[in-house]
């Protein structure tokens, strides 16, 4: 898939208490959920998210709860890919599971400033600031992930698998 | 012959049914447990009732309502509502109500329901508690449960595991949660980041069980997938005659690899304190006397055991909490809560002038139960501190050990038990 849209920059430990407090966990609805996302990190940043932008963020994204919560706050709102130096591990797994394209490259991070528009292609891990024209490669998914994406997720993958296998 | 492995490897091939297994390898494993709460089994439900509609083993899945049961409200009583009437619908065995229920990594430790060698995952990142027990468990979202629960099946990336070896003596007062505190301190809550721990050396051989879950459930600050506990005689008491299944111990190899060890001298760990907003920001006992607190929290999933209870109980007894202070304790499970009562803990706690409340994660995750209003401090035996973690953005969490946290309480600043003498 590619994504373009505007970089919204955050620092380092963005975790899933700031990007969907747990004040906001009596519901799983995505819509009531983006109305919350970030808000106590940046409390402009859902005023300011158009559909189809990015987050760049240094290292452990999403570290702490297992909330998908978060994942889903995040591609609610409107963002459909994060570029990170790193990923918490559990939110790593629920972004590949959910469907919320997620690419680790430390030299866009250092590169891409605020505001900039990001270009990104998740299958060959390209990502380009448009801005600025500078070029990165994040790291390609090893082919057993890249298969869960490609087949629309987790769920997705195992509903074809046990079709095939006729259960 | 197999490579030499570390022991959360060992586990995770004798799962995947292989002979070895090496980090960074992919492997699809049968779970022994699979687990989840209230506020992420509805969405883990609704996945597992798109792949297959039923659930693998309704005895191997775990449903625990603690977070925002009793209800908090409305919304929180409607999420119960699913769990509860999926519980019923799929015939599952350990679903614990209201009057049954604790919080879960206190509750099932102390029931038998998970034990050494066991594969578990669960939609909570304290999942990696029954490391403790020496059991492979870890943290996942509600898709990776609900996918869990209907096919019995998880992908894992073999971690690499870093060795902890904490040798010497703990000074007194200072506990198992001293030594997570100090262990993410000096590792940074990335610092195991993709991998396992492992806790090793003669001050953890030393501790009791409830310590070493406090140790194990604090794993995931510092960003790791385990926190392994090899299993030796406190383990065995603790499990013989508790946990339900037939358990196995597995021994990481003398030979086997470690992304690193790193050694600490348990006489350098003091009581310590996680300043906000980071687990890792944390500083001695000693040095956080100026800070003034409105709220003391004694309880949750990593300090809620009854060892905890007796350690608060102790500074508190014949003691009052400080007049500017609330203290909120919340023994973690019936059973704890229970002991409290016949130890006679309780009427310290209330002679204290402490509000007790039945089991809830409510206030550790700024759930209810104890909500900061801006500006305010609290200090508490949980496990994050991050920004808004316990109620407004502005609203500080200081995270300590039961006996740190109960001296706070009466002094109205941070500080430790032998200041109060």
């Amino acid at each position: 898939m590619q994504y373009r849209g505007t970089a919204h920059r955050y620092g380092r430990d963005v975790d899933t208490d700031v990007i969907i407090p747990a004040r906001y966990l009596n519901t799983s609805d995505p819509a009531e959920l983006a109305k919350h996302c970030l808000e106590d990190l940046d409390a402009t940043f859902v005023e300011r998210v158009s559909p189809g932008d990015i987050i760049v963020a240094e290292e452990n994204f999403g570290c702490g709860s297992s909330r998908e919560h978060a994942p889903i706050a995040i591609k609610a709102a409107g963002v459909d890919a994060v570029i990170a130096k790193s990923f918490a591990r559990i939110f790593y797994r629920n972004a590949i599971n959910t469907g919320l394209a997620i690419l680790e490259c430390p030299e866009a991070v250092d590169a891409i400033k605020d505001g900039d528009v990001v270009s990104v292609d998740t299958e060959t891990g390209a990502i380009t600031d448009e801005t600025t024209g500078a070029m990165f490669q994040a790291q390609p998914f090893p082919p057993f992930i890249a298969e869960i994406i490609e087949a629309g997720g987790l769920v997705a993958r195992w509903k074809d698998k046990l079709g095939k296998d006729g259960r | 012959m197999a490579r030499p492995m570390t022991m959360a490897e060992k586990i995770l091939a004798a799962h995947a049914g292989l002979d070895e297994v090496r980090p960074g390898q992919l492997i699809e494993c049968d779970l022994d447990l699979v687990l989840a709460n209230d506020v992420t089994a509805p969405i883990a439900i609704a996945k597992a009732n798109e792949v297959t509609g039923r659930v693998f083993d309704p005895e191997r899945v775990v449903l625990v309502p603690d977070h925002y049961v009793p209800n908090k409200d409305i919304k929180s009583a409607e999420q119960a509502k699913i769990v509860r009437d999926f519980a019923k619908a799929q015939g599952v065995t350990h679903y614990y109500e209201v009057g049954c229920m604790g919080v879960e990594h206190a509750l099932l430790p102390e029931q038998g329901v998970v034990g050494a060698g066991d594969l578990i995952i669960g939609a909570d990142s304290h999942t990696c508690t029954y490391g403790a027990l020496g059991a492979f468990s870890t943290g996942v979202g509600s898709t990776d449960a609900g996918v869990g629960m209907a096919t019995g099946k998880a992908w894992f990336k073999v971690p690499e595991t870093i060795k902890f070896v904490v040798d010497g003596k703990l000074a007194p007062g200072v506990t198992g949660k001293d030594v997570i505190l100090h262990v993410i301190g000096l590792i940074g809550v990335d610092g195991a980041l993709y991998k396992a721990m492992e806790f090793t050396g003669s001050a953890i051989e030393a501790l009791p069980m409830d310590e070493r879950l406090s140790v194990s459930n604090m794993a995931i600050e510092a960003g790791g997938k385990a926190g392994l506990i090899p299993v030796d005689d406190i383990t065995r008491a603790y499990m013989d005659g508790r946990v339900e299944r037939p358990y196995t111990a597995y021994y990481s190899d003398d030979d086997a690899e470690f992304a690193q060890v790193i050694t600490i001298d348990a006489a350098d760990i003091v009581p310590t304190v996680a300043f906000p907003h980071l687990p890792s920001n944390t500083r001695p006992v000693a040095e956080a006397r100026d800070v003034t607190i409105d709220q003391a929290v004694i309880g949750s999933c990593t300090n809620g055991r009854l060892d905890d209870m007796r350690q608060a109980a102790a500074v508190l007894r014949g003691r009052k909490v400080h007049p500017d202070v609330r203290c909120i304790v919340i023994p973690a499970t019936q059973q704890v809560y229970r002991a409290c009562i016949d130890e006679g803990l309780m009427d310290v706690f209330l002679d204290a002038n402490c509000a007790v409340s039945t089991p809830t994660c409510g206030p550790c995750l700024g759930g209810y139960m104890g909500i900061l209003a801006a500006g305010e401090r609290a200090i508490a035996t949980t496990n994050r501190n991050f920004v808004g973690r316990m109620g407004d953005p502005t609203s500080e969490v200081y995270l300590s050990s039961p006996a740190v946290a109960a001296a706070s309480a009466v002094l109205g600043h941070i500080g430790l038990p032998e200041d109060l003498d």
